[in-house]
C-alpha cells in the first residue's frame, strides 16, 4: 500500500458568514491521480487554495508527506517540491519561455542542472520551437503548457492542477493530457475540473464536492451513475 | 559563451577608459562629476524599480542619508575611509528595514509609493529643523536649513591630509561608477537577478515557484539603497557641504524623471537620462528666461504620454526596425505599457 | 478651564483643515482611482487666484468662495482634457504624469509671480477666550469645511448627478450601456475635485505665506490622509483626519510643531503598514 502523502482534516473556510469548505477530511496517496469535481460553489477552489496556502484556513489542518503545513505560505509549501497550476495560466510574460522554465528548476537544482532540467522539460512539454519566444506572445494553449512545463521542471512529488483544460482546444488537451499521465509516474496529481470530457479521459478516482463538503469519492464510472451526483451536478447538464 | 563575455567585457572597459579620458576634454570636471553621481543614483533606482518592479519614490532619502551619514561621520572620524563605507552602510540597512517593513505587510504600488514619497518628506522636515545646537552627533552639528558644511572630505585611505579633489574626484567617481555598473550587471545576470525580474513580472508565480519574494524585494532595495548612498557620499564630497534640499520633493522626482526618460527595464538607460538631464538642467540654470521645473515637469508628462518606455527601449527599437528588415521581422505582440503597470 | 477650550478648538480646527486639504484629492481618487500628484499645486493656484482677485478690488469672499474654485476647476478641467484622460486605469502612470504637472505648475507660477512668498490679511479678528487668543479665521475654516463635506454627502446622497457618478464609479461599462457617458462624468468630477482644491488653497492662503513651491507642504499631508482613510470617500476623510489631526495636535502640543507634522507622517506610515487599504476598508465598509 502507497503511503499518504497529502491529508486534510476538519479543513474548514468560512467567508463572513458562507462557509466555502465545511470540515473537509481527505486523503491522497503517493502517485495517486484523483480529480476534484462539482458544481460551481461547492467548494473545490476554495480548498484548492488552501491547500496551496493562497488562502488561509478558518481551521482544520493540512498535512503533506506527514508535516503538518496548515498556515504555511505558498513559497515554504512549493518549496516542499509541490508543483501549482493556478486556474487562470500565471506565467511570466516578460521573459522567455526557457527562463520560466529555468527559474522553476533553478529553485530546486544548481544553475547547471537546472540548465539541463530545463531543457529535458522543454522537450517532454513540445517546447522547442518557441523557446526562445516571450511568454507574453504565445497563444492561450501554449501558455498553460509552458505552465505546466514550470510545475514540472521542480520534479515535484505532489502537483496541484486547477483547471487545466479550461479553454483549450482538443488537440491542446490530448497533448496535456498525456503530459499529466507522465507526470503521475513520479509524482501525486490533484486536478480541479468542470470539463467532464477532460476527466472521463484521465482519471480513475473522482472526488465530488458539494455544498463545500465531499459527497462522494470513488471511480470516475461509479461516480457518474450514482444517482445523488447525477441530481446535484450532472443532472443539470444531462 | 566564456570567450565572448570576456571580450566583451574587455571592450566595455576600453570604451568606459576612452570616455573618462575624453570627456575632461570638452567639459570641466567640476561639471562633469556630479552627472556622473547623478547616473549612479539614477541607476540605483532603475535597479530596483525597471528590474525589481518596486515603485520607489524616495530614492532621495537613502542619497540623502548617505551624504548626511558620511559628513557626520567625516567629523566624527577625520579620515574618509570609514565614513564612505558608513555612508554605504547606513542606507543599505535603513531600506532594509522600511523595505521588510513594506514587503512583508504585501503593501500594493501606490502604497510603496506613498511611504516612501513620505519617509523622505519626514527626513525634509527633521533635517530642516534641526538648526539648534540640541542637534548634535558626536562632534557635528546638524545645522537645520543651512546643512552641514567643513567636513573632512574624500582622501587617499590612511592619508588624511591627502585629498582626493576636482580632477582626482572626477576619476574616482567615474571608476566607482564603473565599479557599480559592472555589479548591477553582474547581478541581473545572477540567478538573484532573474528571479528578481520574474518577480517584476508576476510575484505570485514566482511564490508559487517556491521562492521567498519578501526576503529578495528586500534584499534587491537594500542594493538600491546602497548604491543610492554611495552616490550620496560622492556628492558630498563634490559639493563640500549636505542640505536638507537632498531630501527634497525635487530632488526624488528628478531621479525618477531621469529613469522614466532613459528608460525603465533598461542598463544604461537610467545613467544617461541622469547625466543627460542633469547637464540640461545645468544648461537651464545659466539662462533666466525660462524656469527649468517647467523644462523638467514637461518633459515627465510628456514622456509618460507619448514615450512611456523611454528613450534607450525607443532608439533600439528603431534600430531593430531599420536592420531589421532585411531579416525577417516577427510582428510584435508584446502587451502595452511598461513592465510596470497599475497597482 | 480656558487653556481646554482652546485646545478643543484647535484640535477641530487641525481636523477640518486635514479634512479640507484632502477633500479635492480624496473625491478624485474616491470616484475615479486617480492620484492627483499635482494637488498641492492646484491648492496654491487656488491661493494665488483669490490674492489676485483681492488685489483687483473684489471682495475677500467672494475672491475666496467663487473665484479660486472657478480659476482651479478650469485648469483641471484642462488637464483632465490633455492629460488625464488618456491615462485612466494606468494608476502609476497618471501619478508620474501628475508629478510632473506639478513641477510645471511650479515652473509656471514661479516666471509669473516670481519666487517670493506673497499673502492676504485674515478678515475675521482674534477672539480672546479668558487669557488666550484664538484666531477668529479658525472659525471660518471649521465652518466651510463643515458646509463642504454637507454639500459632498448631499451632492452623492440625493442628486440625479450624485447616482450616476457613483454608479459609473463602480461599473463604467453598465453606465455607458444605460447611455451615461463614462467619459464626461469623469470630466465632471475632475473638474469638482479641482475646484475644491482651488477652495482649500483660497481658504487657507490668509494663514500661510503662499509661494510657488507651497503645494509641497499640502501634498503629503493630503495623500496620507486619503489613503489612509479608504475607499469610502466622506467617512474616510473624517476617520483619518481625526486621527491625524489629533496625533499632529498632540505632538504639537508636547513638544514642538515640527514634531508634530513628523509625528503625523510617523503616524501615517505605521497606519498605512497595519491597515494596507484604509481605515474605511476595515471598519466602515460600503459607506460613503
Amino acid at each position: 500500500m502507497a503511503e499518504t502523502v497529502l491529508e486534510t482534516s476538519g479543513l474548514t473556510m468560512t467567508f463572513g458568514g458562507v462557509t466555502a469548505c465545511d470540515a473537509v477530511d481527505f486523503k491522497l496517496k503517493a502517485r495517486e491521480l484523483r480529480c476534484l469535481i462539482g458544481p460551481n460553489g461547492a467548494g473545490k477552489s476554495t480548498f484548492f487554495k488552501c491547500l496551496t496556502g493562497l488562502l488561509k484556513p478558518t481551521s482544520g489542518a493540512v498535512f503533506m508527506q506527514g508535516e503538518e503545513t496548515t498556515n504555511w505560505h505558498t513559497h515554504e509549501i512549493s518549496s516542499l517540491g509541490v508543483g501549482i497550476k493556478t486556474q487562470v495560466a500565471s506565467v511570466l510574460d516578460g521573459v522567455t519561455v526557457h527562463e520560466n522554465i529555468w527559474l522553476a528548476a533553478r529553485r530546486f537544482f544548481s544553475s547547471s542542472i537546472a540548465e539541463t532540467k530545463a531543457k529535458e522539460t522543454i522537450e517532454r512539454l513540445y517546447l522547442g520551437d518557441i523557446a526562445k519566444s516571450n511568454v507574453g506572445q504565445l497563444a492561450h494553449g501554449e501558455r498553460q503548457r509552458v505552465e505546466l512545463g514550470i510545475v514540472a521542471a521542480g520534479d515535484p512529488w505532489l502537483v496541484l492542477l486547477d483547471e487545466p483544460a479550461a479553454g483549450m482546444t482538443s488537440e491542446d488537451v490530448d497533448r496535456m493530457t498525456e503530459i499529466i499521465r507522465e507526470m503521475t509516474t513520479t509524482a501525486a496529481v490533484i486536478i480541479v475540473e468542470h470539463d467532464m470530457q477532460f476527466i472521463r479521459s484521465i482519471a480513475t478516482d473522482v472526488t465530488v464536492f458539494h455544498q463545500g463538503g465531499i459527497l462522494l469519492e470513488g471511480n470516475v464510472e461509479q461516480v457518474m451513475s450514482d444517482e445523488t451526483v447525477r441530481n446535484v451536478y450532472l443532472g443539470k447538464k444531462a | 559563451m566564456r570567450e565572448i563575455t570576456l571580450q566583451r567585457f574587455t571592450l566595455s572597459i576600453i570604451i568606459a577608459a576612452a570616455l573618462m579620458l575624453f570627456l575632461p576634454v570638452i567639459m570641466n570636471t567640476f561639471v562633469l562629476t556630479p552627472l556622473l553621481i547623478y547616473g549612479m543614483l539614477g541607476m540605483s533606482l532603475g535597479l530596483i524599480w525597471g528590474f525589481g518592479g518596486i515603485l520607489c519614490f524616495g530614492q532621495a532619502a537613502f542619497f540623502g542619508l548617505g551624504a548626511y551619514a558620511y559628513a557626520i561621520s567625516a567629523i566624527n572620524i577625520g579620515e574618509s575611509t570609514i565614513p564612505m563605507l558608513i555612508a554605504v552602510m547606513v542606507p543599505a540597512i535603513f531600506a532594509a528595514v522600511l523595505g521588510a517593513m513594506m514587503f512583508y505587510g504585501r503593501l500594493g504600488d501606490v502604497y510603496l509609493g506613498v511611504i516612501t514619497l513620505v519617509v523622505t518628506l519626514i527626513f525634509f522636515k527633521f533635517m530642516n529643523s534641526t538648526a539648534g545646537p540640541d542637534y548634535v552627533i558626536g562632534t557635528a552639528r546638524l545645522g537645520g536649513f543651512n546643512g552641514i558644511p567643513g567636513f573632512q572630505t574624500l582622501n587617499i585611505p590612511g592619508l588624511p591630509d591627502d585629498y582626493i579633489y576636482g580632477d582626482s574626484l572626477y576619476y574616482v567617481t567615474f571608476v566607482l561608477l564603473v565599479v557599480a555598473y559592472w555589479l548591477v550587471n553582474w547581478l541581473l545576470q545572477s540567478p538573484f537577478g532573474r528571479v528578481a525580474v520574474a518577480i517584476r513580472e508576476n510575484e505570485q508565480r514566482v511564490s508559487l515557484m517556491g521562492y521567498d519574494i519578501r526576503a529578495r524585494k528586500t534584499i534587491l532595495f537594500a542594493i538600491g539603497g546602497a548604491i543610492a548612498g554611495l552616490a550620496g557620499a560622492l556628492f558630498a564630497n563634490w559639493a563640500e557641504i549636505v542640505t536638507p534640499g537632498l531630501f527634497s520633493l525635487s530632488q526624488t522626482a528628478e531621479i525618477i524623471i531621469w529613469c522614466i526618460v532613459g528608460g525603465l527595464g533598461t542598463r544604461l538607460g537610467p545613467i544617461l537620462g541622469a547625466a543627460g538631464l542633469a547637464y540640461l538642467k545645468f544648461l537651464l540654470g545659466q539662462q533666466a528666461f525660462i524656469d527649468n521645473t517647467i523644462i523638467m515637469g514637461l518633459i515627465l508628462v510628456l514622456f509618460v504620454l507619448f514615450l512611456p518606455k523611454g528613450l534607450i527601449p525607443a532608439i533600439e527599437s528603431v534600430w531593430k526596425l531599420s536592420v531589421g528588415k532585411r531579416r525577417r521581422c516577427h510582428p510584435s505582440r508584446r502587451r502595452k505599457g511598461r513592465a510596470i503597470t497599475n497597482g | 478651564m480656558d487653556l481646554a477650550a482652546v485646545i478643543v478648538v484647535e484640535t477641530v480646527y487641525v481636523i477640518a483643515s486635514l479634512v479640507l486639504i484632502s477633500a479635492g484629492l480624496a473625491i478624485v481618487f474616491g470616484m475615479m482611482k486617480v492620484i492627483n500628484l499635482a494637488h498641492g499645486e492646484f491648492m496654491m493656484m487656488g491661493g494665488y487666484a483669490a490674492i489676485t482677485a483681492v488685489n483687483l478690488g473684489i471682495n475677500i469672499y467672494v475672491a475666496i468662495l467663487v473665484i479660486a474654485p472657478l480659476v482651479v476647476g478650469v485648469i483641471g478641467l484642462i488637464v483632465e482634457r490633455l492629460v488625464i484622460r488618456h491615462l485612466y486605469g494606468r494608476l502609476v502612470d497618471t501619478m508620474l504624469a501628475t508629478w510632473g504637472l506639478s513641477l510645471f505648475f511650479v515652473g509656471i507660477v514661479t516666471m509669473i509671480f516670481g519666487n517670493t512668498t506673497t499673502g492676504i490679511s485674515t478678515p475675521i479678528a482674534g477672539i480672546t477666550v479668558g487669557n488666550y487668543q484664538i484666531n477668529g479665521y479658525n472659525f471660518f475654516i471649521i465652518v466651510v469645511t463643515i458646509l463642504l463635506v454637507l454639500a459632498i454627502y448631499l451632492v452623492l446622497k440625493s442628486t440625479r448627478l450624485g447616482l450616476i457618478a457613483r454608479g459609473t464609479m463602480q461599473r463604467s461599462d453598465m453606465a455607458s450601456a444605460l447611455g451615461y457617458s463614462p467619459d464626461r462624468i469623469y470630466m465632471a468630477t475632475f473638474f469638482v475635485g479641482s475646484a475644491v482644491s482651488g477652495l482649500a488653497g483660497a481658504v487657507l492662503a490668509p494663514l500661510v505665506g503662499l509661494g510657488p513651491s507651497s503645494g509641497g507642504a499640502y501634498i503629503a499631508k493630503a495623500f496620507i490622509t486619503v489613503i489612509a482613510g479608504g475607499p469610502s470617500v466622506i467617512a474616510g476623510l473624517i476617520s483619518s483626519g481625526t486621527v491625524f489631526g489629533i496625533v499632529n495636535q498632540f505632538f504639537t502640543f508636547a513638544m514642538s510643531p515640527v514634531i508634530g507634522e513628523v509625528a503625523l507622517l510617523v503616524c501615517a506610515v505605521i497606519l498605512l503598514r497595519l491597515l494596507p487599504q484604509g481605515i474605511t476598508a476595515r471598519f466602515f465598509k460600503g459607506k460613503m
